[in-house]
């Protein structure tokens, strides 16, 4: 068997209830539970964490560079998707 | 488990039995701390250097406020440095079982989960000790051992059921550490005497349950337990093996070079 | 630094290396999909790839003195240092694997000694006080580096770094705590803490690399704000720092030109001796041979260990196949 350092993984770090979970960083680890564990002692060691998701790096699909016209522009003149494009009567609070 | 006949080995009264029960907590974390920090920038990849420096990390801080508290209950003004870098090797209370050099990676493994889960049974107990300042460490401790055992089991399966060559270290490790686990069931007047502060570990019914977690474990890891035999034994009174002396030489050389001194 | 022998570099598309240095002139972020100059991925792999190195080598001069460490609480931080060197070591690779090489790979050049990895890390650290000095001088030197690395144009460095940084902070700070403790103890912890500056203090310096006028990477990794200061400015902004640090704890440097320049608020230092770092570079240092043979033998003995990891999850995985 080729000396390998085990499959890489993508580790999501939750910092608070409620939170998202955010990418941290990755980890090296032959499966699943050592994955999960090797996230927990790389990336929570200080208390960042209180919920951790491990995903195979290789499951990961990514927006290519190339696409970031046709996917990302379209959407940044759509000024009725946000809410400063409403006018409202002055002084009156909507929310 | 009733306490094997050692030539030399009497039972006397025990002046303070709950320094000395918590001197044996206390060691028993230390010890095996401390042989797990030899791992820190060798292991086998780096993130078992990191997991191995946690689980370090853990022992010997779990061991520092054990020997805190010893100190206090001792009442001789000995604090946990005190306790741990100016005793000699009679003095220490540990099992055999921790202060035994690390040796491959199968065997500090393996004796991690054989303590891990001797040491999840023992603090789950504790921390029902109305003595509240032991209950609060064990409480503490748990979680930590715990994660501990989560981690060193999965190894055991791991190496038990991974290569041959694991198979055959895992197994030896197994054949090696088999005669030093009796050890940690014993029950003598220390034991007995602390009952008083309702310290109630009943060691024959962890052993039981030990028993079934080792079993469970090893069979899925298709290892095969050794055959009960003769058990080494005298840790909890100060005879050791010849090993843990070199281990403390090395761990006190400073503090001892430096009487007096402030680190 | 005597550059590493590379294949040639096929030559880039001129438009597209003229968009990439436009947008890292506006300051944007690199990220690892983005096209890239062949000649920039291969030096932030090579400069990555060092300081990774650099990190896990670094866990054996400390490591060292863990058995030793004359107090649990001193243990116990040392452990968690050593620890923390293990945890930077795995994000700074994770980041280079990013540019599309694996760490096995990196590894190897590690072992086999085709890349380089800071030449502090080859000297030996003879007493407690060393530990100290270490924490001090060589993190604190680290630090006046990776803050200015946390802004590097490649997205996954310098998020590494942030992170980096927001967990070093505690190792200088535990260093300078052993060297305040040693100075202010007894006459032989005076003079321990004393011998352990005087040999730590100009391989620190060194850490900086060559003045820019030799290094041959610093114009191109300025340019593309891999770096963004130059080795002189850091040089000159640690010494700054250090120097009155060390003053008030009654610590003298072992560098008779040493003193203060009012006009340009600078501490100005002697001459560092090149030939010993070039020396060390070259392998010629007092631990290089220990070093490296440490490391071999980690990842030797650790082969089964991976092998046995490896075989279990296949073995597991067909079995989990198999039931569903």
């Amino acid at each position: 068997m080729a000396d390998t350092q085990l499959p890489l993984w993508e580790v999501f770090t939750q910092a608070g209830h409620g939170a998202p979970h955010e990418h941290a960083g990755s980890v090296h680890a032959a499966d699943a539970e050592q994955a999960m564990q090797n996230a927990r002692d790389v990336y929570a060691r200080r208390g960042e964490a209180v919920s951790l998701w491990v995903v195979p790096s290789s499951a990961i699909i990514a927006s290519a560079p190339g696409d970031a016209g046709p996917f990302f522009d379209p959407g940044n003149d759509k000024a009725y998707r946000h809410p400063q494009f409403y006018k409202v009567p002055r002084g009156v609070r909507v929310f | 488990m009733s306490v094997p006949p050692v030539a030399g080995a009497r039972e006397t009264p025990v002046a303070n039995p709950l320094f000395e029960y918590l001197l044996r907590l206390g060691d028993d974390r230390l010890v095996l701390g401390h042989r797990m920090s030899e791992w820190c920038g060798h292991g086998p990849i780096l993130e078992e250097d990191i997991a191995m420096a946690n689980i370090a990390l853990d022992l010997v801080g779990q061991g520092s406020s054990l020997l805190q508290l010893a100190g206090v209950t001792e009442g001789a003004g000995r604090d946990e440095d005190a306790l741990a870098y100016f005793r000699g090797e009679p003095e220490f209370r540990n099992a055999q079982l921790v202060e035994l050099p690390k040796g491959d990676f199968a065997f500090t493994m393996v004796r991690q989960f054989l303590f891990d889960a001797y040491s999840v049974l023992q603090l789950d107990a504790l921390q029902k000790s109305t003595f509240a300042p032991l209950a609060g460490l064990a409480s503490k401790a748990l979680k930590e051992d715990s994660y501990h055992l989560r981690h060193s089991s999965d190894w055991v399966l791991r190496l038990g059921d991974g290569t041959a060559e694991s198979h055959a270290r895992a197994q030896a490790a197994l054949d090696e550490l088999w005669r030093f686990t009796g050890e940690l069931f014993e029950s003598d007047a220390v034991d007995e005497a602390v009952r008083d502060n309702g310290i109630v570990v009943d060691q024959a019914a962890i052993q039981s349950r030990w028993q079934q977690v080792v079993a469970d474990v090893t069979r899925r890891a298709t290892l095969t337990l050794p055959p009960a035999g003769a058990s080494a034994s005298g840790g909890r009174r100060g005879r050791h093996t010849e090993f843990l002396g070199h281990m403390l030489a090395e761990m006190q050389i400073v503090a001892r070079s430096h009487p007096g001194a402030k680190w | 630094m005597e550059p590493l022998p590379t294949p040639p570099i096929p030559a880039d598309d001129p438009a597209l290396v003229a968009a990439f240095e436009a947008r890292i002139a506006a300051g944007e972020s690199i990220e690892p999909k983005d096209w890239m100059p062949e000649r920039y991925r291969r030096q932030l792999t090579r400069m990555m790839s060092q300081h990774a190195h650099s990190e896990v080598v670094g866990m054996l001069p400390e490591g060292n003195w863990i058995t030793r460490a004359p107090s649990l609480r001193r243990k116990m931080c040392l452990i968690a240092k050593v620890q923390d060197e293990a945890g930077h070591g795995l994000y700074i690779y994770c980041g280079t694997e990013t540019l599309g090489v694996d760490r096995h790979d990196l590894v190897q050049q590690l072992l086999d000694g085709t890349a380089k990895y800071s030449s502090i890390f080859n000297y030996p650290t003879l007493t407690w006080a060393d530990i100290g000095c270490i924490g001090w001088l060589v993190d604190g030197a680290a630090i006046v580096n990776q803050t200015v690395l946390a802004k590097a144009s490649y997205g996954p460095y310098a998020r590494a770094m942030v992170r980096i940084c927001k967990e070093e902070n505690f190792h200088k700070r535990q260093g300078y705590e052993i060297v305040a403790t040693l100075a202010n103890g007894t006459p032989a912890q005076k003079a321990m803490v004393q011998d352990a500056l005087n040999r730590w203090w100009w391989p620190s310096l060194m850490m900086f690399g060559p003045s820019d006028a030799e290094s041959p990477n610093s114009a191109e990794l300025l340019k593309w704000r891999v770096k963004r200061k130059t080795n002189d400015e850091l040089r000159q902004r640690f010494v700054n720092l250090t120097v009155p640090q060390a003053q008030a704890v009654g610590l003298s440097f072992p560098d008779p030109d040493l003193r203060y320049d009012a006009a340009s608020e600078d501490w100005k230092f002697g001459a560092i001796d090149w030939d010993e770092f070039f020396a060390v570079i070259k392998g010629n240092g007092p631990c290089n041979h220990e070093r490296l043979a440490a490391r071999r033998k980690a990842h030797d003995d650790g082969l089964w260990v991976r092998e046995a990891a490896a075989a279990y999850a296949a073995k597991h995985l067909a079995r989990t196949t198999e039931a569903a």
